[in-house]
């Protein structure tokens, strides 16, 4: 794999994240005015709120992908990630109450654990990112299966769904504010937050290049781990989320690592690592969203979303790659 | 890198087959104990009809990762074909030949864009491979709900069920092709030059060796591959199947095959030989499990298992090499 050729450090990486932040809210811009003059009332304000909480899932997703990636890896387990985390929450909340708040614990950290492994095979067996996270993939796929004998068991109690599903109602100007908005809110700082701290900068100096950040003295293998903890963190949340809006079922997570991943390219973070920024990687699933509730009112077909999301890859990567060259 | 050069299958090899040996010995013993037969007829020619179908797309993925490159858009590449195969051919013995032609000629086509997109526009090759196999998903799916099309009756016939003894047409087929891939790897200029491709690009640029249509080729003849997977398969299931590429997790176990059978991710090392016990390895599993009928959600778990941890064996050997 080439990815090795194309890691270079950001040299000034201040300017390449604002900069690279431009080209996002220009093409998230143009969708909101296409969407606004298909459908009008979009923009008023309850709609809005509750697209960004039903967006909310995907943009965590987007958020704990960035990590992984600008440190330079890929986590293809995410999906699967989702729909185990949702089926366990079914059977272990089995629709009572007082369960809600230790299976929240619980999976996140499952989510922490499943990162973790990831992480620690990725960078202690030196298997390639790509293979552990599609292994854990059919494992966790196929464990999910075996645990509830192939149809999902149990229930989500109310307590559990209100997050994903409910919001704070007339409140003045904005109408409604999902929980799921709220949550998004709180983790997007957090995150925007933790890019800033010294191991943010870290992240970004390994997807850059590991061998310098090694020889700098940053345990390369340590933070490439943390990321994949993140990303499975950031599963769990989206998790219960997408449990509360949508409810259980073995399709829950399908395709998200997909969509998570074009999301991040679609933000602006070189894959391969080293560049790009986290707000970026959260604009590129709001735009992502956007498209698709777009391509809704204009009646395509859902079964052409992974088109669209290949598309996408391709384009922004080529454009990016072209540039790069003529600079 | 010049060692890969000279012997570019022989290094590991050797390990594959001893893991295969190893695994059909305790494969048969469980098989025995519980009651059943591991080298009956008719398990012997299912283990070799799956070795085909995932031998033929993995001899294609060897010629990518030795020339440093991958290729995750296989799965759909072969859905793809069973249905242009199927579709064109819609049972008549008379279409068989441009029916085959033309899933040839589209896989062709998607492997020349990989290549170009890997090459030319510069796109780290998990991504690309990913980013088309994204594409062909969308067109799968928008386009068939189920079975479509149906194969020539002669197609099923001879590649689909015909059988010498106990060896299948298909295995013969998967033979031919990986003496032909053997052959241009070893023995031919371009086989030399995408070694030195994988092994270290810069070096085999500045030694006169065109890298980009070195890897262009590369890609073409791992599409090719899997198209003509997908041939085999729709003269098995006798018709166009949009789903059996992903379904039967093509993509992971030719990459997982290509690994076990010794060939560096990195590119530059590996051979067809040792691809071909990685795929008789991985049917033999298959074989093991279904004769002791283990639940297939077991099965897809330790299938998980057996790919990490043969990918981390493999792995640490080769730094153990290194160091």
């Amino acid at each position: 794999m080439r990815i090795a050729e194309r890691r270079r450090l950001p040299v000034r990486p201040g300017r390449s994240r604002s900069g690279s932040l431009l080209p996002i809210l220009a093409i998230l811009v143009a969708l909101l005015v296409a969407l606004t003059l298909r459908q009008p009332d979009f923009l008023s304000p309850p709609s809005l709120m509750s697209f960004l909480g039903r967006s909310a899932p995907i943009i965590l997703l987007a958020a704990g992908q960035y990590f992984v990636i600008v440190a330079g890896e890929f986590d293809l387990s995410v999906g699967s990630l989702v729909t185990a985390q949702v089926v366990v929450a079914a059977r272990l909340i089995d629709s009572e109450p007082s369960r809600t708040w230790p299976v929240i614990l619980l999976l996140l950290a499952f989510g922490a654990a499943v990162g973790l492994a990831n992480g620690l095979i990725t960078t202690r067996l030196r298997v390639p990112s790509f293979i552990t996270t599609l292994g854990m993939y059919l494992i966790l796929v196929g464990a999910v299966y075996l645990w509830s004998d192939g149809a999902p068991k149990g229930g989500l109690a109310e307590e559990f769904r209100r997050f994903g599903r409910r919001a704070f109602e007339d409140v003045p100007l904005l109408g409604r504010i999902p929980y799921a908005l709220l949550v998004l809110l709180v983790v997007a700082g957090l995150a925007a937050l933790l890019t800033r701290s010294d191991f943010g900068q870290t992240l970004v100096a390994v997807g850059g290049n590991p061998r310098t950040a090694e020889l700098s003295g940053v345990r390369v293998r340590s933070v490439k781990t943390a990321a994949f903890v993140l990303s499975g963190l950031s599963a769990a949340v989206a998790a219960i989320l997408i449990g509360g809006y949508s409810g259980v079922s073995f399709q829950a997570g399908a395709g998200l690592e997909f969509g998570a991943i074009t999301a991040v390219v679609l933000g602006g973070v070189a894959l391969g690592g080293g560049r790009g920024s986290v707000v970026g990687a959260m604009l590129g699933a709001l735009t992502l969203e956007t498209l698709f509730t777009l391509m809704n009112f204009y009646g395509v077909s859902g079964a052409l979303r992974s088109t669209v999301q290949g598309a996408i890859i391709l384009l922004a990567l080529a454009v990016s790659s072209v540039r790069s060259v003529s600079r | 890198m010049s060692l890969a050069l000279s012997r570019p299958a022989r290094s590991a090899a050797p390990g594959v087959f001893v893991a295969l040996a190893l695994t059909l010995a305790v494969g048969w013993l469980l098989v025995t104990i519980d009651g059943g037969q591991l080298f009956s007829q008719s398990t012997t020619v299912s283990l070799l009809h799956v070795a085909a179908g995932l031998g033929l797309v993995a001899v294609g993925q060897t010629m990518v990762i030795i020339g440093g490159s991958l290729d995750l858009s296989v799965a759909y590449v072969l859905s793809l074909s069973t249905l242009v195969a199927a579709e064109a051919m819609n049972g008549r013995d008379g279409a068989l030949l441009p029916g085959a032609g033309l899933a040839l000629a589209v896989s062709a086509a998607i492997g020349l864009l990989n290549g170009v997109l890997v090459t030319k526009v510069r796109i780290n090759a998990f991504i690309a491979t990913v980013g088309v196999g994204l594409l062909l998903k969308g067109y799968l799916e928008n386009g068939y709900d189920g079975p479509a099309g149906k194969a020539a009756p002669a197609l099923v016939r001879t590649l689909g069920y015909q059988r010498i003894g106990p060896v299948p047409v298909s295995f013969l087929l998967l033979l031919a092709v990986a003496a032909a891939a053997w052959f241009a790897l070893t023995r031919t200029r371009f086989g030399h030059h995408l070694i030195a491709v994988g092994g270290d690009p810069e070096v085999a640029r500045l030694s006169g060796v065109r890298n980009d249509r070195i890897l262009v080729t590369a890609h073409v003849l791992c599409s090719l591959c899997a198209g003509l997977a997908g041939i085999y398969l729709a003269a098995r299931l006798g018709a166009g199947a949009p789903r059996v590429g992903t379904e039967g997790l093509y993509d992971l176990e030719s990459i997982a095959a290509v690994v076990l059978g010794g060939a560096a991710l990195a590119g530059g090392r590996g051979g067809v030989a040792g691809t071909v016990g990685g795929v008789l390895l991985l049917a033999s599993i298959d074989a093991i499990f279904n004769q002791l009928e283990v639940d297939a959600f077991v099965k897809q778990v330790i299938r998980g298992v057996i790919i990490i941890a043969a990918v981390a064996v493999y792995a640490r050997r080769a730094l153990r090499k290194a160091a």
